[in-house]
């Protein structure tokens, strides 16, 4: 059998940026704050995540405004899905050979 | 490579987040609690207002029909209202203090705009009930559009809230099919309901 540890997305292992993800895969759309609040960083720390998601192209960013504020909002792109089930069941898998 | 304990944290944290983001879990149970305490204050204060010195439980027709009466239990149903909120939101925002977290939160925000809609829905039609008269399935009316609101917003909070919504729908369906009987089942739905779930949420979350 294929070592799951192949299979295990190096991006996700730092796991704020695994938890970013699970955010934003649980919901259709968040917003910069919200994700920020959630997963308990600072801005600084945050921007750098994101940034480092967005260059893997895991996520996509829209920005508009409300009430004259600026609103940045994250999406899950199709990539950033598929690579996040991939890496889930990579972690299942190891867990389960563990366990054996 | 990381340690295998390391990988079952990652697993464990996946979980935390997708249900932070989705529900809102600052809901105190306690406030349940002390909302229902309200309620039950405010039912008697209704019940010394309308039936005193005859049981509850004597069948009438007519006993909202006299505009000063009308205004005062409004009035009571109002402040219980007011109280209720203001406790809720009170001792919500101390549990999300307690919780690392913000009362005013995406999932908060959604959870109020489910809430409003049925809410501001049946509380119209309410108002549309009592200035025709129809006091009769009044208690009806605010028990099933209660219940609706609940099992609408409860998808994004603690699954109790669903279940009191199932509840107070039956009483509200229970309550027209026994008009005359409409203040016990607004204390038993606002009132002693609120306190076993409110309880039953206290004990499973909030300690």
């Amino acid at each position: 059998m294929k070592n799951p540890f192949e299979n295990l997305d190096r991006v996700l292992e730092h796991r704020v940026r695994l938890q970013i993800m699970s955010v934003l895969i649980a919901n259709d759309s968040y917003d910069f704050n919200s994700v920020k609040e959630i997963v308990g960083l600072t801005d600084g720390n945050m921007a750098s995540h994101i940034k480092a998601l967005e260059k893997e192209k895991y996520i996509s960013v829209s920005k508009s405004f409300v009430d004259k504020k600026p609103n940045t909002k994250y999406k899950a792109t199709e990539r950033g899905r598929t690579v996040f089930k991939k890496h889930l069941d990579a972690l299942e898998e190891l867990i389960k050979q563990q366990k054996k | 490579m990381k340690d295998i304990q390391e990988y079952e944290k990652d697993i464990a944290s996946i979980r935390t987040m997708m249900e932070r983001s989705v529900k809102f879990i600052s809901l105190s149970g306690l406030s349940g609690i002390i909302s229902g305490i309200y309620a039950l204050i405010g039912a008697t204060l209704a019940y010394l207002l309308l039936y005193y010195p005859y049981s509850p439980f004597g069948f009438r027709f007519y006993y909202v029909n006299e505009q000063a009466v009308m205004l005062k239990l409004l009035t009571v149903a109002v402040l219980v209202l007011i109280f209720s909120i203001g406790t809720g939101f009170w001792l919500s925002s101390r549990k999300a203090k307690k919780l690392g977290t913000s009362i005013w939160n995406k999932t908060s925000r959604q959870l109020l705009r489910d809430l409003l809609i049925p809410l501001m829905t049946g509380g119209l039609f309410i108002l549309i009930l009592l200035s025709r008269g129809y006091f009769v399935i009044v208690v009806s009316a605010c028990l099933i559009f209660y219940g609706l609101a609940l099992i609408y917003a409860g998808r994004n909070t603690y699954k109790e809230i669903q279940y009191l919504g199932f509840t107070e729908i039956t009483l509200g369906l229970l309550s027209a099919i026994l008009p005359g009987y409409g203040l016990i089942f607004w204390a038993l739905g606002f009132g002693v309901m609120h306190i076993v779930y409110g309880a039953v949420m206290h004990f499973r979350y909030d300690t």
